[in-house]
């Protein structure tokens, strides 16, 4: 008979499930962590290297030398800034027409859900400028796009600067087989969003914008520019992304081969690679470089004005210009070749960059770790829920077979009622569509009984109704009528398992980071979750091991990785605002993390709490 | 005296006779050697196979081997130039309406004289399949035509990508060695070449001449198989590879070579030697007759007329052995083959094949015929068989 279906054999074999479910759990879990912070180790990654045969190696010859006329522009354009008090349209737009661009303007507005007070805007109104220089002798089929973005005070004018000087300089070139658009975005992510949405014509987030009067064709890929010095020390290259998208690594290798063709600097994470990995250091660096990497591609926000074109297939990145304290200064003209360099490899394409990964981590910038090796650290701790979960099965199921054996006057004691397992299951998704939806719309209530700004409002909205989801279990257990069967809790668990496997598991696909973290500290707890346990402890486990503390981990994390150490008070107040961005950012351009946190993996883990209160 | 006098006016007498019988053997060598290499005419046929502008190199491969052919003689009307992209007028050429082969923009190949037979996404496998065997509709141009007869010496020079037994046209489709040495083969039959010298650079060229079994034919490749053939030198202003190493030796070695040259071919196969070329070239030539000593490079790269004045009249014999008759003098009959029909007018107009002998009948016929007998005999009975017959 089959290895399943003979009833002796199928006992043997769920019994050594059942003996080692626990041991095997254990391992899979250290296995997990082990696996996860051994890709930092330099001997178990690859080297980069440039996949697109179209872009070749960096042979090309830079000659834009127009650092100083790149700087004396930028001074105008401050000037203008601050007479205008914003963008300075009428300047701008002069300014791309003598350098013979076709220039077109774009006007936007949005009102945003409440006030976002790290950037100190409620209703935000702007204007985007943008010049296309098309190519000479090609059709208007592809774009290629290069933007810096217009921001208040001192920020970013010298990147303004390179822009009018490059297009100054491409202009008087004859190769180009695409047309380049440079774009100066006010307000940065809004304004980039609109330009976006006004190109493709979508309307995903609410924005009203006017429509381009000028347009150029498919894009294939993008540069955004961040330049706020006249001398520059290192070149930061950033490429998270909305929803922890990350662009083809083909752009990543591309930068670094160019930057060591120049001599320059290149960090990612803004950390310098090191030689030696043999050494604790050089592992402990790597190892900080990747959970950077890892924590900033989890909270699924845009890290630079790039991050939102890569919803729309192109493959875009940001360079920022770090004046740090070294020795060996750059001035804008490597910059400007560099990016001469970077823009006619991106030319010399013919269709997009598909060739290279597009999911991989970097412990370094020439290092990479692809998803063929990260999933598996993912699949070990998936692998966790799924043997609970057979053992659950396993065990439910086992009073029928003893009822076959032949016992008849044993009763075969009733199965719970659906309203049992279903009951739990409403609630907590109507929890987590009550934090989903009240912070944002009772906020001139709460504004109106408390003395809080509207920010405030809705963040401390969202943490009362995630604490008030704790208080849950007494009062479900008070309506239902009946009692709580031993099968009732282990078919609730038995569904939970496999519904958090599935979130986690679908997570983990679109962005990795964010699955894994969510697994790393909810898989333990949900795993070993009984009624049975001691309820103080457990409880306490639950609870600080819930999302919203892994948040509040991540946060502390994050800033001890960039090496700004917060005390508890400045990173509770982080916390804070990072809800608060994370609402904003699901608002504004669409971000997913919060309605999955919210919608999703709140209400599992309430399903969880559950089953440890019930009676 | 008198006898020494007869005696000289008998030598001077000799002299005077043997010195036009010694001035037509004089001749009759130099006609031995004028027509040593049994060709009249020289045709070449020169295919670059990949597109795109990273592929810059084999274009101008193919226009570096087009340039020496020209100035060695060949005219446009004898070379059949196919270029699979337009790399001049590529928007990414910075230098538009030219090609070079040299970095510095030393040498342009391009020229403004140049003639493209076959361009862009007309030089396919079939259609340079066609070429060769001269099946081409009637509606083709001449200058599209591989007009070639019994006594031409034809040049092929094929550059593109390749592998082990096949070279890659476009990107999209390949042609293997096997169906070049037919083609080749289709030549022969159709006396369509005298001697032919096939010049392959691609990655691991060396399989494509494998299979060669066609007599008069001798082959040059940059590399053996399991080899791949590099590039040469990159420009930095054009930002691609220019020319691929075996032919751009090979073009530094055509142009010493002038018209008048006796440069030979066992120079050829001494360029681009391991050392430069990374590579190993390699060649054949136990297909062909001649020893590869003796025969000039302008034999097949150049079109050299050459011009004696002579005032006697000269027997000329073959110096060529003709080939071996294949059949040995009627010990096996080999059945003679034909061609398979291009039209099959036959199955066209639904004629029935002529049967050459006969056939029983089909089982089909036979069952149903017995079929039939045996229903007659089950319901008319034995017995009354011999009522009917």
């Amino acid at each position: 008979m089959g290895l399943l279906s003979d009833p002796n054999r199928r006992k043997a074999l769920t019994n050594l499930l059942t003996r080692l479910n626990a041991p095997i759990c254990m391992v899979c879990y250290l296995a997990a962590i082990v696996w996860f912070m051994g890709l930092a180790f330099e001997p178990f990654t690859l080297r980069t290297y440039m996949s697109e045969n179209a872009m070749g190696s960096t042979m090309v010859e830079e000659r834009f030398s127009s650092g100083e006329r790149a700087l004396s522009l930028a001074k105008e354009f401050d000037a203008h800034k601050r007479k205008a008090g914003g963008m300075p349209m009428e300047w701008l737009v002069k300014a791309m027409q003598a350098r013979g661009l076709e220039v077109f303007t774009q006007s936007f507005s949005r009102k945003l859900p409440f006030p976002d007070e790290n950037k100190e805007r409620y209703m935000v109104r702007g204007t985007n400028v943008y010049g296309i220089l098309r190519a000479p002798r090609a059709p208007r089929t592809e774009a290629l796009v290069i933007t810096a973005p217009c921001s208040p005070g001192n920020s970013n004018n010298q990147a303004v600067g390179l822009l009018l000087a490059l297009a100054q300089y491409f202009r008087n070139q004859i190769f180009w087989a695409k047309d380049i658009i440079f774009l100066v975005n006010e307000h940065d992510l809004i304004g980039m969003q609109a330009w976006l949405e006004g190109y493709h014509h979508t309307n995903i987030t609410g924005m009203e914008y006017s429509p381009l009067q000028g347009r150029a064709g498919s894009i294939q890929a993008a540069l955004s520019l961040e330049l706020s010095s006249d001398v520059i020390t290192s070149l930061d290259l950033i490429l998270e992304g909305l929803n922890g998208q990350l662009p083809n690594l083909d752009l990543a290798n591309l930068f670094y081969a160019f930057c060591q063709k120049l001599g320059v600097l290149c960090t990612i994470q803004g950390k310098l690679q090191r030689n030696d990995w043999d050494t604790a250091e050089g592992y402990t660096h790597a190892a900080q470089t990747m959970m950077l990497m890892v924590l900033k591609q989890a909270c699924g926000r845009s890290w630079g004005d790039h991050g939102l074109f890569l919803r729309y297939h192109i493959e875009a990145a940001s360079i920022r210009g770090i004046n740090g304290f070294r020795h060996y200064k750059m001035d804008v003209a490597t910059i400007g070749r560099l990016l001469e360099g970077m823009v006619r490899k991106l030319n010399n394409l013919l269709e997009r960059l598909h060739q290279s990964y597009f999911f991989y981590l970097l412990p370094s910038l020439s290092r990479f770790v692809s998803i063929g090796y990260y999933m598996p650290a993912f699949g070990l701790l998936a692998v966790i829920l799924l043997l609970r979960a057979l053992d659950l099965w396993v065990n439910l199921g086992a009073p029928a077979l003893e009822a076959v054996d032949g016992v008849t006057e044993a009763e075969q004691p009733s199965g719970p009622g659906v309203l049992t397992v279903l009951t739990p299951v409403v609630i907590s998704h109507l929890t987590g569509v009550a934090l989903y939806l009240l912070p944002v719309h009772l906020q001139e209530m709460a504004v109106e009984h408390f003395p809080v700004s509207e920010t405030e409002a809705v963040v401390l909205t969202a943490v009362a109704i995630y604490t008030a989801g704790l208080a849950l279990p007494h009062n479900t257990q008070r309506l239902l009528s009946g009692e709580g069967t031993e099968q009732g809790w282990k078919v609730l668990k038995l569904t939970a398992l496999l519904y958090l496997a599935v979130l986690l598991g679908c997570t983990a696909l679109i962005n990795f980071s964010l699955g894994f973290i969510l697994a790393v500290t909810l898989v333990p707890i949900t795993a070993s979750m009984t009624p049975h346990m001691p309820k103080a402890l457990s409880a306490l486990a639950m609870v600080l091991l819930s999302p919203a503390f892994t948040i509040l981990y991540c946060v502390f994390i994050y800033q001890e990785l960039i090496e700004a150490p917060v005390s508890v008070s400045e990173g509770w107040m982080l916390f804070l605002s990072v809800i608060s961005q994370g609402i904003l950012d699901h608002a504004l351009y669409g971000s997913l993390v919060y309605p999955l946190l919210a919608l999703f993996i709140y209400p599992c883990w309430l399903m969880f709490w559950n089953i440890l209160f019930w009676s | 005296m008198d006898y020494y006098n007869l005696m000289r006016i008998f030598a001077f007498i000799h002299l005077l006779v043997s010195i036009p019988h010694g001035y037509s053997n004089y001749v009759e060598t130099k006609a031995g050697q004028f027509f040593s290499s049994g060709h009249t005419n020289n045709w070449a046929v020169l295919v670059c196979t990949s597109r795109f502008w990273f592929n810059y190199r084999h274009v101008a491969n193919t226009l570096s081997v087009y340039r020496s052919v020209k100035r060695l003689g060949i005219p446009d009307s004898h070379i059949v130039l196919m270029l699979a992209d337009d790399m001049a007028c590529n928007y990414r050429n910075p230098k538009p309406a030219t090609v070079f082969s040299h970095k510095n923009m030393e040498l342009n190949v391009y020229g403004d004289d140049v003639e493209v037979d076959y361009r862009g996404y007309e030089v396919t496998v079939e259609n340079f399949l066609r070429v060769l065997t001269g099946r081409l509709p009637p509606s083709t141009p001449r200058s599209k035509r591989l007009l070639s007869d019994d006594r031409s010496n034809i040049l092929i020079y094929l550059t593109g990508h390749g592998g082990n037994g096949f070279l890659k046209f476009q990107d999209s489709e390949e042609i293997s060695n096997m169906e070049l040495a037919d083609a080749f083969e289709q030549m022969w039959q159709k006396r369509r070449y005298n001697e032919l010298l096939f010049i392959i650079d691609t990655c691991q060229g060396a399989s494509m001449y494998e299979r060669f079994y066609s007599p008069n034919l001798m082959a040059l490749a940059s590399s053996q198989v399991g080899e791949d053939s590099l590039s040469h030198q990159p420009d930095l202003a054009i930002g691609v590879h220019l020319m691929d190493k075996y032919t751009f030796y090979l073009l530094e070695f055509l142009e010493e070579v002038h018209p008048a040259s006796q440069a030979n071919m066992n120079d050829l196969f001494k360029v681009c030697p391991q050392s430069q070329c990374v590579s190993t070239p390699g060649h054949r030539t136990d297909l062909f007759q001649r020893d590869p000593g003796s025969v000039l490079i302008t034999d097949f790269f150049g079109s050299v007329r050459k011009v004696e004045i002579t005032k006697d009249t000269i027997n000329l014999t073959s110096p060529v052995e003709p080939p071996i008759q294949r059949s040995g003098s009627g010990d096996i009959q080999i059945e003679s083959l034909t061609y398979v029909d291009q039209l099959p007018v036959a199955e066209i107009i639904h004629q029935k094949p002529k049967q050459k002998d006969w056939h029983p009948p089909d089982g089909f016929i036979l069952g149903l015929w017995t079929l039939i007998l045996l229903v007659f005999f089950q319901t008319y009975g034995i017995k009354h068989l011999k009522h009917i017959f």
